[in-house]
């Protein structure tokens, strides 16, 4: 008795899920969209809810111009296989682009899939340069940021400012040591060297103070920090506690706003960082953020959320060139249009998507402000230079990628 | 001298050191899930989350009330202590006489709820708290720079394991709560109110999860997600120790930190790793653990 009910009940929650995709006519004319985010995890408040905000943000930007948009949302838990799961799942049912996916070993399977299905991926939340490098793919635009532009923004500034030796503190997963592979280059690139690394497991650590005594005891001059999130934050807080930071350099290679703001300024000022989003910017980005701000918690958004609402409306607009009906269809196509088409928002400015899928924008290297210099609640950066997009990203002929006919 | 196993000496002693901080935490912490155990035969999911709270109700204090990292030392753990007062006697108090499973799963349940109601109120980037000032600073000790705080943890970490440990072994009350466990029925006759005595060892067993809270906040960023990754450590620890065993807990707790250290320093990759490879070699040689009575 209790067997069928439970079947019953698994048959009407499949059934449940299956219904908003019923009627065929409504789906020909409606473009889903779905932002698969860390909802729960250690990238959510850079990443997550907000994504979704500025993904809607987007739409509503768009307008009606004669189809439907449907914004869905999941949370992959930093998990490659909740994550491929679930993109399968949604490509099947009709979602016709998947937004953000942070955490660089989800971000890499779901980009095989899009490909196999034939979809799009609009990648804004992950780092790996592979996903325009090796594993580029016709189906995919990545257009936040990424771990060649990091490395090169943060740590090839502070190489020309004399630190020209390094030791590592790497997260054991795709994402740092891409990240410590393209600092590395760089390093090296300007003379320096690499004196040693210390890869810890990820997501078990919490301590970092071990490998803050072996980066002392290499005796290097800078510290880089192949990590994110609260990793990176609490190498900080261990490296000012063991007085490392009056020896060595900290390069924070992957830092954002929200762990400024989890860090404080006390603890964070003077900080070096790279990041092609800030609130602050221009007038562009005021507006942008004082629409947002009430649905994101009152929060700016950040750099990923903004590169969510970013690829959204420029993939929107494709679609609105080459007809909805073509654009579901053929992903390879929507994103060939969103390529031939120049991009132009409020978050990032003009810009182009490269034929490897790299989209193109300024970037910028900021300063921690100190707590005398803010003048209140997220005004934390200053910028100390900014590199114009052609030379931000890693050249197109040097990624590896098979779309790049040589 | 200079060199040992090809590290150079001064970062050995400081793994060494730094190990024994770690082991402070997994000590207090697994001593609080050892001392729930053994009294209330509950394997206490929500320890984690308790933990959290812990460095989470220091910081509303401090946010909120202007009450500063001493103060915090003393509510935090009365305030989560009462938390767990009210879950034991509202539903874990049910449980008592079904199988294990039935409160692990109750307790990994609500540990669960409770960081969800955390990282939607607070987000999951974490909060800042800093050092209290009367501990900031550093000792160069020659093979390191420790700081003071660190230093405070272990010493403080210690006293709270002894005091415990008293509690149980010395005293009248922990002769109760022990022949509490070996036969709750008995005692009951003599007029001792177990449940009562129960209730308040759920909340002295989570306010010490809170305490080392406390002790976590200015070092490691508060975030809901904080008591995840440690607790898995220490239930490991907690298992090698031998389950509801005191002295075992907090002596593995000391143990496996030192252990860990140096693991990160031969080999980084391993050091989440090994603690577990441990378990399974105690778990295959002596089922019960190091210090438990089979």
């Amino acid at each position: 008795m209790d067997t069928t009910r439970r079947r019953l009940l698994a048959g009407a929650s499949a059934a449940a899920a299956v219904a908003p995709f019923g009627t065929a006519r409504a789906q020909a004319s409606t473009i889903r969209l779905g932002v698969m985010s860390d909802m729960s995890g250690p990238y959510r408040d850079a990443t997550g809810p907000g994504s979704v905000v500025m993904t809607q943000a987007a739409v509503a930007e768009f307008g009606a111009r004669g189809f439907n948009v449907e914004v869905l949302q999941a949370d992959h838990q930093n998990k490659p296989d909740v994550g491929a799961n679930l993109a399968r799942q949604w490509y099947d049912q009709g979602v016709d682009a998947i937004i953000d996916v942070p955490t660089s070993s989800v971000a890499l399977a779901i980009n095989q899939i899009a490909r196999e299905k034939n979809k799009v991926f609009l990648n804004s939340g992950a780092a790996t340069s592979d996903l325009t490098g090796s594993q580029c793919s016709p189906n995919t635009v990545h257009w936040t940021y990424d771990t060649w532009m990091l490395a090169k923004g943060t740590g090839a500034a502070i190489v020309r400012t004399g630190g020209d030796t390094w030791f590592f503190i790497t997260a054991d997963y795709a994402f740092g040591h891409a990240l410590q592979r393209d600092t590395t280059r760089f390093v090296e690139a300007a003379g320096g060297r690499v004196l040693g690394a210390a890869r810890y497991p990820f997501p078990q650590t919490t301590d970092f103070s071990a490998f803050i005594l072996q980066a002392q005891a290499s005796r290097a001059k800078v510290l880089g920090m192949a990590n994110a999130s609260t990793d990176t934050v609490n190498t900080i807080k261990a490296a000012r506690e063991f007085g490392l930071h009056r020896s060595m350099k900290l390069a924070a290679l992957l830092m954002g706003l929200v762990d400024v703001h989890a860090l404080g300024l006390e603890a964070g000022q003077g900080l070096l960082l790279t990041e092609s989003f800030y609130w602050d910017l221009n007038d562009r980005t005021r507006r942008l953020t004082e629409r947002v701000r009430a649905q994101n918690q009152n929060r700016p958004p950040a750099m990923v959320q903004a590169g969510c609402y970013g690829a959204t409306l420029h993939y929107l607009k494709a679609v609105a060139d080459m007809g909805v009906a073509a654009a579901k269809a053929d992903g390879r196509a929507a994103v060939a249009r969103m390529k031939a088409m120049p991009t132009d928002d409020d978050a990032f400015g003009p810009g182009r998507i490269r034929e490897d899928g790299r989209k193109i924008h300024p970037v910028f290297l900021f300063e921690v402000k100190s707590p005398a210099e803010s003048r209140g609640p997220w005004d934390y950066y200053k910028v100390a230079a900014t590199t114009p997009g052609e030379e931000a990203f890693r050249p197109l002929n040097e990624g590896g990628c098979q779309l790049v006919r040589s | 001298m200079d060199e040992i196993f090809g590290i150079p000496a001064p970062l050995l002693f400081g793994q060494l050191l730094l190990g024994l901080i770690n082991g402070a935490f997994y000590a207090m912490l697994s001593l609080g899930l050892a001392v729930i155990f053994g009294l209330l035969n509950i394997i206490n999911f929500t320890h984690g989350a308790q933990f959290m709270m812990g460095a989470f109700v220091a910081w509303m204090l401090l946010e909120w009330a202007g009450l500063g990292y001493w103060w915090a030392l003393l509510l935090a753990p009365l305030v989560v202590g009462i938390t767990g007062v009210i879950i034991e006697r509202l539903m874990i108090s049910r449980l008592y006489k079904l199988d294990h499973l039935y409160g692990l799963l109750l307790t990994f349940g609500i540990g669960l709820m409770i960081e969800g109601i955390f990282r939607n109120e607070f987000g999951s980037s974490g909060l800042p708290y800093r050092i209290p000032p009367e501990l900031s600073g550093a000792w160069d000790l020659g093979f390191m720079f420790m700081p003071i705080y660190r230093g405070w943890v272990v010493v403080f970490a210690l006293f709270a394991c002894l005091a415990t440990w008293l509690v149980i072994e010395k005293t009248r009350l922990g002769a109760y709560l022990r022949a509490a466990t070996e036969n709750a029925a008995l005692v009951q006759a003599f007029g001792v109110n177990v449940p009562r005595m129960i209730t308040l060892t759920y909340g002295a067993g989570v306010a010490l999860a809170a305490l080392a809270g406390v002790l976590a906040a200015p070092i490691y960023s508060v975030n809901p997600q904080m008591g995840t990754n440690l607790i898995i450590v220490v239930f490991a620890v907690v298992v090698i120790g031998g389950m509801g065993s005191i002295l075992g807990s907090v002596i593995t707790g000391f143990t496996l930190g030192v252990i860990e250290g140096l693991t990160k320093v031969f080999w980084p990759e391993a050091s989440a790793t090994v603690i577990f490879v441990i378990m399974a070699i105690v778990l295959l040689t002596r089922p019960a653990g190091l210090f438990g009575r089979a």
